[in-house]
């Protein structure tokens, strides 16, 4: 049986009028297979209330027998117990159910990037340069990706299509993830720019042949040129966001100048507890509003990020420890060791159809010490405030946005991530998807029944 | 006063004998009778010979006698070596001494944009196929001496050294020469004195071999090529014959480090060979197994400088291993000579020649007796390189190559004066007869009162002067010359500025000096100098202070998270868990388990065993160890020999890296076998090899007992090089597209069949192909095929050829189109082997969906997942979960994916996958429902054997933190007395993965 049949519809004080949810499943048996037939949702026309549910409100609260209201696209109410006045509301009995804020997925190449290698032609995430502050990631963000709604259907409704390569890459902005065009996805529109922290890599295998006459320069020597350069290119732009009128406009430099104001925020792709600190610092110098992507050794410089409030997005989880000497769980402490020393942590997978999976890489420091209320606000609250879009999402919380899904199971375990239902600012989602597709597509060739 | 005459370079020009029949002669001959008398010296004719007061009669080239109070002969220049040495010349074992560059820059280039590929050698002549096997190669033939490196040797007492062509596989043959300065024709000893080889190919053009498994496959095909050539009369081939020449004299194998060494020698045991290995010095790491191989070794003494540790983040950046290292590698020769094992040292890779006797003497400080260390460098690496009879120790007859020295040759002070090199006399450092090392009192008129200190080395003294009268100290310059010296100084008062002082030696007992001198305002003064004693105390604090030469213990393997002692199986009762028995079972709760002697001997409540370990496993669950089907850990020096579209001779099991730290995570996640598998470049890949994951052991103690012979098939993009950069110019390896692909198979199978037919044909020579041979065995079902697959259309075809030919194949592996033909690979009884939820990372894999294994699964397949990825690899438990997630397949059957269907696949499943009595103890302790996203592993048993404990790793990580802060304390106290350190490297590099490698 489809699962949707699980899902006990009522309509209060409008019993004529029959809402079913099944629709959308409905459709995606009957009509023919392919992506095509996924269209995003319309507009909320009216007030949709949750019943009965065990709320996670993605602030560490959760609410057992909850109700969650919400019109228009903005949440109206979220308690315990039967709810407000529900007239003329849809109400979705959720008995037993869980709602759950969508999940936020930063650093990502969903929507940029549709197959990794062989395919040149749908890979829009990396410009030619070094220095890129003015490509914008929205632009290029495909929403018509068949990557989009697999990821969708797993509970992420929001991202941050990135940029990456050179040392600027570029600037990114946030998308919810139900769209016809790019312009209807911007969510929050270019909110950083993503910088890539030198690193002095050493003694490769393949180290390349010196040149002779020419004399070797070592990593750290490398390094520091190249961090030398990032500090001019940096005062300059500051002094270029200072004159009113430039007699030549640099666009790049025009790219850079929210970051000196405060409403552009710099995403600092750094690894290495000293490559942190020296972001950390450089970013403190120029007055930077800095996020630490990746942080793999933040454990080791916990007070500076905590002294200068620098955030740290963590890049999986699911990944193995940097040297053979770390502990062999390490990635997997790794979120509950910032959680200790009051640093603001988020989290994301990587590269774009991975990102699925950011739900798992969540629940994976559970084992290892975060409660799993603290690994669901790490992809929703802390995501979210990294971003700088807590004020309208993050939180199930009255006055921000009907970002939400309801699971028949825990969402942050694969043995009980099932989504049923999918709300984006209101919209009630398609959760179908080219793989559902192909199942039953195949299913029925061979006369097995599906199981969705 | 006995003046020793000291000979000139020049002098040497003079010929001595008639080795040179040949040779006219420009001007009168000068022919000189060469006789040298060598009298009371303390002769060490071998390690075991020592002789006092001896007498050394040399006759041209060669010794004519040696001995105590033998009567010198009329005719003899005689020197009186009183108090002084002479040892055999030393002899480096490994050298490319006299060999001119390997050319670096053949590599045929395509314009700038890489390598073009190579597919045969381009070498002219009548040569192998690949360029790596060129035993046609003769040191003898392109040697010439050099005498700026022939000085750098002698400094160090060498007199004689083995050159080789250090290039290629199969090297060709090396040279034992003498470090003279004379025509090449002189200098030879022995032009044959053994056959090189190694796994480096070096600057060969040929792409193939890529990788390590090539290298062995490639020797291994050149043996038995070369005993079919013998027997042949169709092939012209001057590197076989010259191979099957070479192989009568010593053979020496290069290896890079000791488990290369294993490697090396099951070839020599394939092939009843006895290798002798040229090694990195570090066979301390796996002595017991090196000292197992009977072999010879030749060792360096490369041991690394202490870190920069300073800094506590860039001190990160040393491993574990490398630390250690530090510790461990002067105690390699020590650890060999205990051992009782045969080596020769070498002064090969050491930076500079400066550095061979502080290392020697670091390798003596650390316990290498100076008994093994002077055979070491004389009579075994004769014997080695068939010189015993020539030189090694002195003895009548043998050649005059031998070396003076002050001292004791391995005493810190000792001074090599000279190198005689075959009856010729070479100058290190000149012979004084009186060493002016000592404390003299002054006597002068000027100088009333001065005491003067000589000390330093002799050829680089230094002199200090002190007058205790008003406390004046001051260093000044001694020159020496001879008998005369010249020394000048500075008081700094009475009188200021330098006082310039000339004389010679008047007496020897007391050592006495005098002479005149100019004091700074210009009088002219006399003086002399009487020894009192000896000076005491040098400057050179490094000479004095013995290293602290104790070190941790050989941790296996050598690196982070290896042990001391390795664990041992344990009978062990696990009390009140939730079972995942994999049987008809089911899944029991609280239920016990008992193992014992490595397999599992019971399975029900209330169990009890009174040796056994009781482990309270309420609330936790227990389930067989997680079987990974696809796996590319623990492979050293490349996954793919890519380098043709079939290479079913290359052998994953001859490269096992034991101490490859996935297997450690992987065992805390869980996993206790793998199939490891060759990458997926090409149509017919490598043989693969299942192994278990025991943490510690050697190469050959990873492989699973039994585990059957696998082989891995690829199709689609990668066989294709469709993702590989294009290289203008080059010839693309066939195949390019799925309809070659199908070709390849077809040649292939239709050439085996012939070629099985014509080796079975009475009388017959057919060479032994190996590539061959593996593609017989699947014919003869006696190799399962695993094949990397995607699409449905090359899915389909291989199942055509594999009906058409009359083989089977046993899995296809990755098959994430396997839900578009599960009807098909059910009907011909194929496994699949998928991923659980990758996809659109190729154009291939554009279809690929999560619900693969459910459908499969549904249809009837037997189904596993599987990781191909040494991060997923340590979470397929999670994996096996998503088969919940996507197709809600019930849990006791998902785990299966990831533990006995596996099993199934590779036929182990007799053993391994299932909890049931009677099956290796193969266990894994969840802290929680093994697919739940929350469990985490507690312990993990291999065999009964404990490899993964919770508890024990912190344990283990505590004690790893303390040893390294101990080391580089350590280190910084080296530092701290003046050893030349090294910067620490820069930060690892993340994911050590081989660009280009298809897995």
């Amino acid at each position: 049986m489809c699962k949707y049949a699980d899902v006990q519809m009522k309509n209060i004080n409008s019993m004529n009028k029959i809402f079913t949810i099944l629709g959308g499943l409905l459709l995606s048996v009957s009509l023919a297979y392919g992506q095509a037939n996924i269209s995003p949702a319309k507009p909320q026309t009216k007030p949709i209330i949750i019943t009965g549910a065990t709320i996670h409100v993605g602030n560490g609260q959760v609410i057992n027998n909850g109700y969650i209201a919400f019109d228009k696209g903005k949440i109206t109410a979220i308690g315990e117990g039967a709810g407000p006045n529900t007239n003329g509301a849809d109400v979705i009995d959720a008995t037993g159910k869980q709602v759950y804020p969508g999940f936020i997925c930063p650093i990502t190449s969903l929507g940029l990037v549709e197959i990794e290698e062989g395919a040149r032609g749908t890979v829009d995430e990396d410009e030619t340069g070094d220095i890129n502050p003015d490509a914008r990631t929205l632009v290029a963000y495909n929403t018509d990706s068949k990557v989009i709604p697999t990821v969708r259907s797993n509970g992420i409704l929001l991202a941050q299509p990135t940029p990456t390569g050179g040392i600027i890459s570029g600037e990114s902005s946030v998308v919810q993830l139900d769209a016809w065009n790019w312009e209807d996805a911007a969510y929050k529109t270019d909110i950083g720019i993503h910088l890539t922290w030198p690193v002095a890599v050493g003694n490769n295998r393949r180290r390349a042949a010196p040149t002779p006459g020419v004399p070797q320069e070592s990593p750290a020597e490398k390094a520091q040129k190249a961090i030398d350069a990032i500090e001019k290119l940096f005062s300059e732009a500051k002094a270029y966001a200072e004159i009113a009128k430039p007699e030549v406009t640099n666009v790049r430099f025009e790219a850079m100048k929210g970051l000196f104001n405060g409403s552009k925020k710099l995403f600092v792709n750094a690894d290495g507890a000293k490559e942190i600190m020296q972001a950390v610092t450089f970013a403190k110098k120029l007055g930077l509003s800095a996020v630490i992507v990746g942080g793999s050794e933040s454990y080791l410089v916990t007070e500076v990020l905590k002294a200068n409030n620098v955030p740290v997005i963590i890049k999986e989880t699911q990944r193995l420890p940097d040297r053979a000497e770390d502990d062999v769980y390490l990635p997997y402490k790794l979120p509950k060791i910032l959680q200790d020393a009051g640093v603001l942590y988020g989290l994301t997978g990587i590269g774009f159809w991975r990102q699925r999976n950011l739900p798992f890489e969540a629940g994976q420091s559970v084992g290892y010490g975060l409660t799993k209320e603290q690994a669901l606000s790490m992809i929703t609250q802390n995501n979210a405030k990294i971003l700088g879009i807590d004020k309208t999402t993050g939180t199930l919380e009255v006055g921000k946005d009907a970002n939400l899904f309801i699971s028949t199971g825990d969402a942050l375990d694969m043995i009980t991530l099932d989504v049923i239902k999918e709300f984006i600012q209101g919209r009630d989602v398609n959760l179908d998807n080219l793989h559902k597709q192909l199942y039953k597509k195949w299913s029925n060739k061979y006369g097995l029944k599906t199981d969705l | 006063m006995k003046k020793l005459l000291l000979f000139c370079g020049a002098m040497l020009v003079a010929r001595l004998c008639f080795a040179q029949e040949t040779f006219p002669v420009n001007g009168p001959w000068d022919v000189r009778p060469g006789q040298y008398a060598f009298i009371n010296a303390n002769i060490v004719a071998s390690a075991d010979q020592p002789v006092t007061k001896g007498t050394l009669l040399v006759k041209d080239r060669v010794i004519e006698d040696l001995g105590a109070g033998l009567a010198v002969p009329k005719g003899y220049v005689v020197i009186d070596l009183k108090g002084k040495y002479i040892y055999p010349g030393l002899i480096d074992a490994y050298t490319t001494y006299g060999m001119p560059e390997a050319p670096r820059a053949a590599f045929p280039q395509g314009g700038g944009f890489g390598r073009l590929p190579v597919y045969t050698s381009p070498k002219p002549g009548a040569y192998d196929w690949n360029e790596a096997i060129k035993p046609e190669m003769n040191a003898k033939a392109i040697f010439h001496a050099d005498a700026s490196k022939a000085e750098e040797f002698r400094k160090n007492g060498f007199t004689t050294v083995q050159t080789l062509i250090h290039d290629g596989i199969a090297r060709g043959t090396s040279a034992a020469v003498t470090l003279g300065d004379e025509r090449d024709n002189e200098l030879m000893l022995n032009d044959l004195a053994a056959a090189h080889y190694s796994f480096s190919k070096g600057t060969a053009t040929t792409n193939y071999p890529s990788s390590l498994m090539g290298s062995i496959a490639l020797l291994r095909q050149t043996y038995y090529d070369a005993a079919w050539y013998k027997n042949q009369k169709e092939e012209y081939n001057i590197s076989l014959d010259e191979f099957n020449k070479e192989q009568s004299i010593p053979q020496v194998f290069e290896v890079s480090d000791a488990l290369m060494v294993l490697r090396a020698n099951k070839i020599a045991k394939e092939f009843g060979k006895q290798y002798i290995y040229k090694t990195d010095g570090k066979e301390y790491r796996r002595l017991d197994a090196i000292k197992a191989t009977g072999s010879s070794f030749i060792i360096p003494l490369t041991f690394p400088e202490p870190y920069d540790v300073e800094d506590p983040l860039e001190a990160r950046n040393i491993s574990y291993t490398q630390l250690k290292d530090w510790e461990l590698s002067p105690t390699n020769p020590a650890a060999l000579e205990k051992a009782g094992i045969n080596f020769a040292i070498t002064s090969f890779g050491l930076d500079k020649a400066a550095d061979f006797w502080n290392n020697l003497r670091t390798a003596l400080d650390y316990g290498l007796s100076e008994k093994q260390a002077l055979k070491a460098l004389t009579i075994i690496p004769a014997e080695m390189l068939g010189i015993a009879d020539k030189t090694g120790t002195l003895a009548k007859g043998k050649i005059a190559s031998f070396i003076i020295t002050s001292d004791d040759l391995f005493k810190k002070d000792n001074i090599i004066y000279e190198n005689w090199v075959e009856g010729r006399q070479y100058v290190v450092t000149r012979l004084d007869v009186t060493d002016l090392r000592g404390n003299y009192m002054v006597a002068s008129d000027a100088l009333q009162g001065l005491s003067l200190k000589i000390s330093g080395m002799p050829g680089s003294y230094e002199v200090n002067l002190e007058r205790s009268a008003d406390s004046v100290q001051a260093k000044g310059t001694i020159t020496r010359s001879g008998d005369i010296v010249s020394i000048y100084f500075d008081l700094k008062n009475k009188p200021a500025g330098n006082v310039r002082l000339n004389g010679y030696i008047t007496n020897l007992n007391p050592l006495t000096f005098s002479g005149n001198g100019i004091l700074p305002d210009g009088t002219d003064i006399k003086w002399m100098a009487t020894y009192t004693g000896p000076a005491s105390g040098g400057n050179n604090k490094k000479d004095q202070a013995k290293p602290d030469t104790t070190a941790g213990p050989v941790i296996y393997p050598f690196g982070a998270y290896g042990a001391a002692q390795l664990p041992k199986a344990e009978t062990v009762l696990f009390k009140n868990a939730t079972v995942w028995t994999n049987e008809s079972e089911g899944i029991l709760q609280n239920t016990d388990v008992l193992i014992a002697n490595g397999k599992i001997k019971a399975i029900g409540k209330n169990l009890s065993d009174a040796g056994a370990k009781v482990i309270d496993a309420t609330g936790k669950h227990l389930s067989p160890g997680i079987v990974d089907e696809h796996s590319h850990i623990a492979i050293t020096n490349g996954i793919n020999e890519g380098t043709q579209a079939v290479t079913a001779e290359v052998r994953i099991g001859d490269v096992l890296n034991p101490e490859d730290i996935s297997i450690y995570r992987q065992l805390a996640g869980g996993v206790t076998t793998s199939q490891i598998l060759h990458g997926s470049a090409n149509p017919i890949g490598g043989q693969n090899q299942v192994i278990k994951h025991r943490w510690g052991v050697l190469p050959e103690e990873l492989k699973y007992e039994n585990a059957l012979e696998f082989i891995k098939f690829a199709l689609g993009e990668n066989v294709k090089g469709s993702n590989n950069n294009y290289v203008p110019g080059a010839t693309l390896r066939y195949p390019q597209s799925r309809m070659g692909v199908e070709q390849v198979y077809v040649d292939e199978f239709t050439r085996a069949k012939e070629y099985k037919a014509a080796r079975a044909a009475k009388g017959s020579n057919v060479r032994r192909d190996l590539e061959l041979d593996a593609i017989v065995e699947i014919l003869d079902g006696k190799r399962y095929i695993t094949c990397h697959s995607y699409v449905q259309s090359e899915i389909n075809m291989l199942m055509h050829v594999a009906d058409s030919m009359g083989f089977k194949i046993n899995t296809f592996t990755h098959i994430l189109e396997g839900y578009k033909m599960a009807d098909k690979m059910k009907a011909h009884g194929i496994n699949g082997s998928t991923f659980s939820d990758w996809w659109a990372y190729k154009m291939e894999v554009a279809e690929a969906i999560p619900y693969n294994g459910a459908i499969m699964h549904n249809e009837g397949v037997n189904v596993a997942f599987n990781s191909d990825d040494d991060e997923m690899g340590r979470r397929l438990n999670q994996e096996a979960g998503k088969a919940v997630t996507y197709g809600k397949v019930s849990e006791e059957e998902a785990l299966k994916f990831v533990t006995l269907n596996p099993a199934k696949m590779l036929h182990i499943d007799k053993w391994v996958g299932s909890i049931k009595p009677g099956k290796d103890a193969d266990l894994v302790l969840w802290s929680a429902d093994p697919l739940s996203i929350y469990a985490v592993v507690q312990k993990t048993y291999v065999d009964g054997i404990p490899y993964w404990d919770l508890d024990k790793d912190a344990a283990n990580q505590k004690a790893m933190k303390a040893d390294e802060a101990r080391i580089i304390q350590k280190m910084i106290a080296a530092k701290n007395k003046g050893a030349v350190t090294q910067k620490a490297p820069g930060r690892r590099p993340k994911g050590e993965e081989e660009e280009g490698d298809d897995d």
